[in-house]
């Protein structure tokens, strides 16, 4: 009677680059500071440009978030989600000049609460735009994404002439509240207030977004809907009230990051949001359609790119942009984080 | 006869063949029917138009694909054969090979922005054709030394293109035969022809593939065509007679800027006009042109009536003023996508 063969099995780790690999979209983000360290002759320089880069990262972040969870969740695609971007920021605008007194005094509390108001404003709006752009807009195409590509960009060239017809075509001039006026010196670096406000703001939201996706029922009913949205529904959640939530979540997001980027440009515009979703479109690409980590690290991909790259050889900061997104296409086709969803 | 050059795709609606007869003569005739130099801009702005909604719907309503890019690659075409002509002079040759560099560099970017995108999922094209597109109009505005900017490039064509240029001494039927009528009959011409041809294409075995992905892709790819090589083959073909058109247009013009060639509203009047037109139907792109082009040019004057008439009231004139027009028009454009997707000729057709 021979022996059984040996079988313990034996536990190698796995090399380094496999136990890497999950890692390497967050990776990037480091990797490129250190290029931009390198690049960019003074350290100081490099500092501002960094929390510039990042302060934009987070506000594309805020705007894009909730376009890549519609995304997910229904397969809808919204072209008319800058309209959510200039609403908000039009009435974010409209609510800070009306307060003259708080917004304009040199008193940190009433800044703040000023700013907090717009925001409040801005979101409740762009939320109920959401909340009609939904009903209306949406609704009746789901399914057809030629048609839904159309419509909604329909609903952003009406969105955006409805502005001009509200405001007026001119331009409107958002000054910063006094207090967030002026810059900190770091280091030997000038950083502006308002571009540490706005990151701590994203990164607030980030992982407020990802403790409700993460350790809520809701986020868990979510991710479920992402995934499989017909077993979500066959276990009795009415999947389309999540979807009507998300989206409006998702709006008055935009909303937020639109009186940010108003607050950050100091200037407005209605077509401005047209243009901001051109960043958002790359960003929700290399990040993955459907996926918030993917979204977040593209976002700040892109807003870190744009600004060092600005700096080094300004003409062609969009450029280097299409050039990051054909890079990461060419590396993962899905996007950095592909959504896995069951077929 | 009528069929073959029709390539057996026949109006098949009686209103439908008189529209379209109309406009064909009026197009063929127009230095002769329309007197005035504004007449015969409209004239050639329709022609240009319906090629480039031609073309638009050879993607939008044959393939299914939506572009945001397609005056872009319009653009190409323009500025290859402006900045050839600013650059080396009036002539023949100059504008030729501009055409040509702008129309090879139209189907080489459309060729890689179709294989980055299109083998992935077919909604990437949207977005990556938009982020495409303004990185480009950026660009045009920035790299001024070559672009001329905002300002856009004004340039010399040949001599008998120009209005000074006398063909015959003799008027004919009433009209001198200048320059400015030969580059009409130049636009003329070529948009016919190529519009010739994109009919010819659509009722091709490869159009009939095409329609087939439009329907159902993954049935496309499971008989055995291969969908991805179909979509790029289609990008590839509209950029290119996109391209052509905007070299045409850019020798009528004799100017080119980011305004006239590059912008989104020029995407969103192409959108407007296939949809209004119809999807899914070259003969959709005539009529959409021409009442759209018309609209434009006569219809903002009366809102500015209307928005005159109403000045007292609150609200109103704000709505009713020519600038608001693009309100008006994507109201029009929903309702039509929603109530209408076959749009004029769908209508004519089913009336039938």
């Amino acid at each position: 009677m021979s022996r059984a063969p040996e079988h313990a099995p034996t536990f190698t780790r796995p090399p380094l680059a496999r136990r890497l690999e999950p890692w390497l979209p967050v990776l990037l983000i480091p990797a490129l500071m250190l290029a931009g360290l390198v690049l960019i002759p003074q350290g100081s320089s490099w500092l501002t440009l960094t929390v510039s880069g990042l302060a934009m990262g987070m506000m594309i972040f805020t705007i894009a978030s909730g376009m890549t969870l519609v995304f997910g969740l229904m397969d809808v695609i919204n072209f008319g989600h800058g309209a959510f971007i200039s609403f908000g920021a039009f009435v974010g605008a409209t609510v800070l000049l009306a307060l003259p007194g708080m917004a304009g005094a040199a008193d940190m509390p009433a800044n703040v609460a000023a700013v907090a108001l717009a925001i409040a404003a801005a979101m409740a709006a762009a939320g109920g735009l959401g909340l009609g752009f939904e009903r209306w807009i949406v609704r009746p195409v789901y399914g057809s994404h030629l048609k839904q590509i159309l419509v909604t960009m329909g609903g952003l060239i009406v969105a955006e002439q409805l502005i001009h017809v509200i405001w007026g075509g001119e331009q409107i001039a958002v000054p910063r509240p006094e207090t967030l006026k002026g810059a900190v010196t770091f280091a030997g670096a000038a950083l502006e207030k308002y571009r540490l406000l706005a990151v701590a703001i994203g990164l607030v939201l980030f992982l407020g977004m990802r403790w409700l996706l993460r350790a809520t029922r809701l986020g868990l009913i979510v991710r479920a809907g992402v995934e499989n949205p017909e077993m979500v529904q066959a276990l009795g959640y009415r999947i389309r009230r999540v979807f009507v939530l998300v989206f409006v979540a998702g709006s008055a997001l935009a909303g937020l990051g639109g009186v940010m980027w108003a607050l950050y440009q100091e200037v407005i515009t209605a077509g401005m949001g047209n243009q901001i979703m051109v960043l958002v479109f790359i960003v929700v690409i290399i990040g993955g359609l459907g996926s918030v980590e993917g979204c977040f690290i593209g976002a700040l991909l892109v807003g870190l790119l744009q600004n060092y790259v600005a700096f080094l050889e300004p003409k062609a900061a969009l450029v280097s942009n299409i050039a990051l997104m054909v890079a990461v296409l060419m590396w993962r086709p899905q996007g950095m984080i592909p959504v896995v969803k069951a077929k | 006869m009528l069929r073959a050059i029709l390539s057996d795709d026949l109006p098949r609606s009686r209103l439908l063949a008189v529209l379209l007869a109309v406009i064909l003569v009026v197009l063929a005739a127009a230095p002769f029917l329309l007197p005035g130099t504004r007449a015969l801009e409209t004239a050639a702005r329709i022609c240009m138009f319906i090629v480039l909604v031609a073309s638009y719907d050879l993607l939008l309503g044959y393939a299914g694909i939506v572009s945001f890019a397609h005056t872009m690659f319009f653009g190409m075409g323009a500025y290859g054969v402006a900045i050839a002509a600013a650059h080396l002079g009036p002539g023949w040759l100059p504008i030729g090979a501009g055409a040509a560099a702008g129309v090879a560099l139209a189907a080489l970017t459309a060729l890689a922005i179709a294989l980055f995108s299109l083998r992935v999922r077919a909604i990437f094209f949207a977005m990556i054709t938009l982020a495409v597109a303004s990185a480009m109009a950026v660009l045009v505005s920035q790299l001024s030394g070559i672009t001329g900017g905002e300002d856009g490039l004004n340039f010399r064509i040949p001599r008998e293109l120009t209005p000074g240029f006398r063909l015959l001494e003799e008027p004919v039927f009433g009209t001198r035969i200048t320059g400015r009528v030969i580059a009409y009959y130049l636009v003329f011409g070529t948009c016919l022809a190529l519009f010739l041809v994109m009919l010819r294409v659509v009722n091709s075995p490869f159009g009939s593939v095409l329609q087939a992905i439009r329907e159902n892709a993954f049935r496309a790819e499971a008989i055995g065509y291969r969908v991805v090589v179909y979509r790029a083959a289609a990008t590839c073909l509209a950029a290119v007679i996109a391209a052509l058109a905007g070299a045409v247009f850019a020798v009528w013009l004799r100017y080119v800027g980011p305004g006239t060639t590059l912008g989104m509203e020029i995407m969103i009047d192409i959108l407007l006009m296939v949809v209004i037109g119809g999807m899914g139907t070259m003969y959709g792109a005539v009529l959409g042109a021409t009442i759209f082009v018309l609209a434009q040019n006569y219809l903002q004057a009366l809102m500015e009536r209307a928005a005159a008439a109403t000045a007292g009231l609150p609200l109103l004139p704000d709505i009713l003023n020519p600038d608001r027009w693009l309100l008006w028009l994507g109201l029009v454009f929903i309702l039509s996508v929603y109530f209408f997707p076959a749009g004029i000729v769908g209508r004519l057709r089913g009336r039938a």
